[in-house]
């Protein structure tokens, strides 16, 4: 509409319009989640985007700065700067080319099974990424912040360990009733906090953060008991999980790629289904939009934030098994590696919506992947994963820094017209 | 029915009078006060606990302290559930509980607990006064990390970000120290480094309005990658050049330093040590006593009335922040220079979390956050002397002790932990 009263604008513009609330005022709305969940949902594509790119750019900087070829060249610069500009290429090239040859697809191999091989492993480490940040994504839409995917990982890991290499049952049987244990560990971990939070009105960020310490020293109790440890050894460290029980490979002995991925495949319908289609879904997020609202119109809130957190829980849950059925096999201190707390970024990425999360997941799950060939190929840390992820994610939560460096929507308080019923529109 | 249930649990939350009788308190002191009954008292080792008050090396010499476990186990159980009664007496008459009956209560459990479990153990003899002194010790840096978090969310701004905070502080002494060799350079780094997190978290969260529970959680998440990267590169490159920081003397204070117990603790401190004391008064004494403290509590509790009496809501929140990251600097500073003598990749593990538990269970106060951080730092502490001594708890329950505790005060069983009204809650001017 307004693309033709102002064709001179970038075709960028024009649908940045009804997308900019964050200048707005907004109304101090008696929930301060409320804020949260707007912003969230209301940002778009092209930020998501714009903040990969940046914090691409930030992990390059990162990378050329340590670089030794870079540095040595820099003490020359005044007289010869492309020297240094050239390494600066080289260096991270190679770096993101590494990267990419990890995680996609390594052109350089000889055959297909190889060549594709990089990209299986960027799904293994998406499946506990998407399930975990499922479970971050369902409980961000019911208002509540769920810093407990770590924990709740955990306890669905242990239980469905324990089930895995203790119990001896038929194939099929084995495999599910693990499963079920897996998410009563969770839904078990995560219904603690949504409990704590309608009964005693404890604050969930608090409850889980605690929660996921108690897990690790749970974790690290139970592996130095006989019922966990391996026998005849001393490290906390079980036996590996029964072959009934683990998630059948999908590529054969080759890859680590397992059935878990389809799991989390049919789990990011689920919530899509959960939280689009039932009236379940509608009551949760009506109260995550406005828990007084959905007071008054007759839902349950205390019930909706303990289903929410039973629900989140139990998809951590399910990326524990995904560790310990299918990519681990045997449980260990670092069985839930840090899958709780990337799966905030995941959910935050994906801006808290299930397919959003997968394309978060798989994102993160090829930096991850890659991350690893990277450092194996290149020698750069691993660790430059996890700050790219994080400025991902302080870049996306704060769509105005992003806009201001692109300068996309600048003009727009220029723009009386469109300005105009933006400001009402964001206070209403 | 549960309509019934929230309404009494949220009453008391917002008008803070016990007009509604909530019974969390007196039924968890009550269980606590059996498990002290079962445990401590029927589950008596019937042996003697000796506690070593000094070891030879000090001027003063006295005696070993002595307990029967059956004596104080006993004793223990029936003063907790004399507490329990009397908060269902003062319950039922639908008054508040005293303000020291949580102080009394932890502090009674904590000594019954102790008897009970070095009497337990396979030697059943500790050196008290070095049980202590390491105790305080470990609380440093949480003590530094909590008063960072009462000095951002007395103003209003949550601060998930202290791990982050003590993480870059640490790292910033320990690259600063090692390339000057100088402690007042490392220390100063550390607190532009524990600073800059500070800033990040106050633009997000004052200008941009971001939430400040995510800003804090992707903080401590990139500072982790950020100082695990440079470990990995800078610091592994050239260790003797950059990360082999010097570390602070002890300045120890003659005669003072020997009275039994408290002269370690007090007198025979780093410069570090003997700042926290002065870092805690000085946050009391701002907060409580000065008219700055009057100006953050009230834009922590309520900003628009703060703002309509002249006071610019979040320029004060913005620099309380900073503020906070001076002094979480001044704890990360204290990993890599007093501690341990170089530093490690994500070496602050968890403990800037133990500090916004001890924030929490110390009520947003200084002086609280204070002796809840020396009750963590002591839980801390005895779990490492226990799996030397041998004994029936597992190390595991010590270390989980601070987080579990944190839960039952946000849960309110143990008195109610209210956080400032506007904690988190970004203010924009109409």
């Amino acid at each position: 509409m307004s693309m033709d009263k102002s064709p001179d604008l970038p075709p960028a513009e024009p649908a940045e319009a009804p997308a900019v609330p964050p200048a707005a005022p907004l109304e101090e709305h008696p929930d301060k989640d409320q804020s949260l969940i707007s912003r969230i949902m209301s940002g778009n594509g092209l930020v998501s985007v714009l903040a990969i790119v940046l914090s691409l750019l930030v992990g390059a900087i990162l990378i050329a700065f340590t670089d030794e070829r870079v540095t040595s060249t820099a003490s020359y610069f005044f007289t010869r700067p492309t020297d240094l500009l050239s390494a600066v290429w080289t260096s991270v090239s190679e770096a993101y080319l590494a990267l990419f040859q990890s995680s996609i697809i390594n052109s350089s191999a000889d055959s297909f099974a190889d060549a594709i091989y990089p990209l299986t492993e960027t799904l293994t480490i998406a499946t506990p990424l998407v399930l975990a940040g499922l479970g971050v994504a369902l409980a961000f839409r019911v208002g509540l912040f769920n810093i407990g995917g770590q924990g709740q990982i955990i306890l669905g890991a242990t239980l469905a360990g324990w089930v895995g290499f203790t119990l001896d049952l038929p194939v099929g049987i084995h495999l599910v009733v693990a499963m079920l244990a897996g998410i009563i560990g969770g839904a078990l971990w995560g219904g603690i906090a949504g409990f704590l939070k309608a009964r005693r009105g404890a604050h969930e960020v608090i409850v889980t953060i605690m929660l996921n310490y108690i897990a690790v020293y749970l974790l690290l109790y139970l592996l130095s008991t006989p019922a966990f440890q391996r026998p005849g050894s001393n490290n906390p460290l079980s036996e590996p999980v029964g072959v009934n029980a683990a998630y059948p490979l999908m590529f054969g002995d080759g890859f680590r790629l397992h059935y878990g991925f389809l799991v989390a495949l049919a789990a990011v319908a689920f919530t899509w289904w959960l939280l689009n289609r039932s009236t379940t879904g509608f009551e949760l997020r009506a109260v995550g939009a406005n828990p007084v609202a959905a007071k008054t119109a007759g839902i349950n809130v205390s019930r909706a934030y303990l289903l929410s957190m039973l629900i989140a829980g139990a998809l951590a849950g399910l990326a524990g098994t995904a560790q310990i059925l299918g990519t681990e096999r045997s449980l260990s201190g670092g069985i839930a590696a840090s899958f709780g707390f990337d799966a905030i970024t995941v959910a935050l990425l994906g801006r808290s919506n299930p397919i959003g999360t997968l394309f978060a997941g798989l994102l993160f799950g090829a930096l991850r992947a890659g991350g690893v060939g990277m450092q194996a190929n290149t020698g750069i840390p691993i660790d430059i994963v996890l700050v790219v992820q994080s400025f991902i994610v302080l870049f996306i939560a704060a769509p105005p820094l992003v806009r201001s460096i692109f300068r996309i929507g600048t003009s727009k308080p220029k723009n009386k017209k469109a300005a105009a019923p933006a400001a009402t529109g964001g206070a209403a | 029915m549960s309509h019934a249930l929230a309404t009494r649990n949220t009453e008391p939350d917002s008008t803070g009078r016990g007009v509604v009788r909530s019974w969390a308190a007196p039924i968890t002191y009550s269980l606590l006060g059996l498990v002290a009954l079962l445990g401590f008292a029927f589950g008596s080792p019937h042996a003697e606990a000796r506690f070593r008050i000094t070891d030879g090396s000090q001027k003063i010499s006295v005696p070993d302290l002595v307990l029967g476990t059956t004596f104080v186990g006993w004793a223990g159980a029936v003063i907790l559930l004399g507490i329990a009664a009397y908060s269902f007496v003062l319950v039922r008459a639908g008054r508040k509980l005293a303000r020291w009956m949580l102080p009394v209560f932890a502090a009674v459990f904590v000594i019954a607990f102790l008897v009970w479990v070095i009497g337990s153990a396979n030697t059943p003899n500790v050196y008290l006064s070095g049980l202590i002194a390491g105790s305080f010790t470990l609380a440093i840096p949480l003590i530094f990390g909590s008063l960072s978090g009462v000095l951002c969310e007395r103003a209003g701004v949550i601060n998930i970000a202290i791990e982050g905070q003590l993480l870059a502080g640490a790292f910033c002494a320990a690259i600063v120290g090692s390339m000057t060799g100088s402690l007042i350079a490392g220390v100063l780094a550390a607190v532009v480094g524990s600073v800059l997190v500070s800033m990040v978290l106050a633009v997000f969260a004052i200008k941009y309005l971001v939430n400040q529970v995510i800003v804090g959680v992707v903080l401590n998440v990139l500072v982790a990658g950020l100082t695990s990267f440079f470990f990995s590169t800078v610091m592994a490159a050239d260790a003797e050049k950059f990360n082999a920081p010097p570390s602070f003397d002890v300045i120890r204070i003659p005669l003072l330093a020997d009275i039994p117990i408290f002269g370690p603790i007090f007198f025979d401190q780093t410069i570090l040590g003997y700042g926290m004391y002065l870092a805690v008064f000085l946050v009391w004494f701002g907060l409580f006593k000065t008219r700055w403290g009057l100006r953050v509590r009230a834009v922590g509790e309520h900003p628009k009335a703060a703002d309509t009496v002249g006071i610019k809501v979040n320029a004060l929140r913005f620099w309380n922040v900073v503020l906070a990251g001076v002094v979480a600097g001044l704890g990360g500073a204290f990993f890599t220079l007093v501690t341990s003598s170089s530093f490690n990749k994500e070496m602050t593990a968890g403990q800037g979390f133990i500090a916004l538990a001890a924030l929490i269970f110390g009520r947003w106060n200084p002086i609280g956050a204070f002796f809840a951080a020396l009750l963590f730092g002591f839980s801390l502490n005895l779990s490492f002397v226990l799996t030397i001594l041998g004994t029936p708890v597992p190390s595991q329950f010590m270390q989980m002790l601070p987080y579990a505790v944190t839960i039952f005060a946000v849960a309110g069983l143990v008195g109610k932990s209210r956080p400032p009204a506007s904690n988190g809650i970004p203010y924009v001017k109409e």
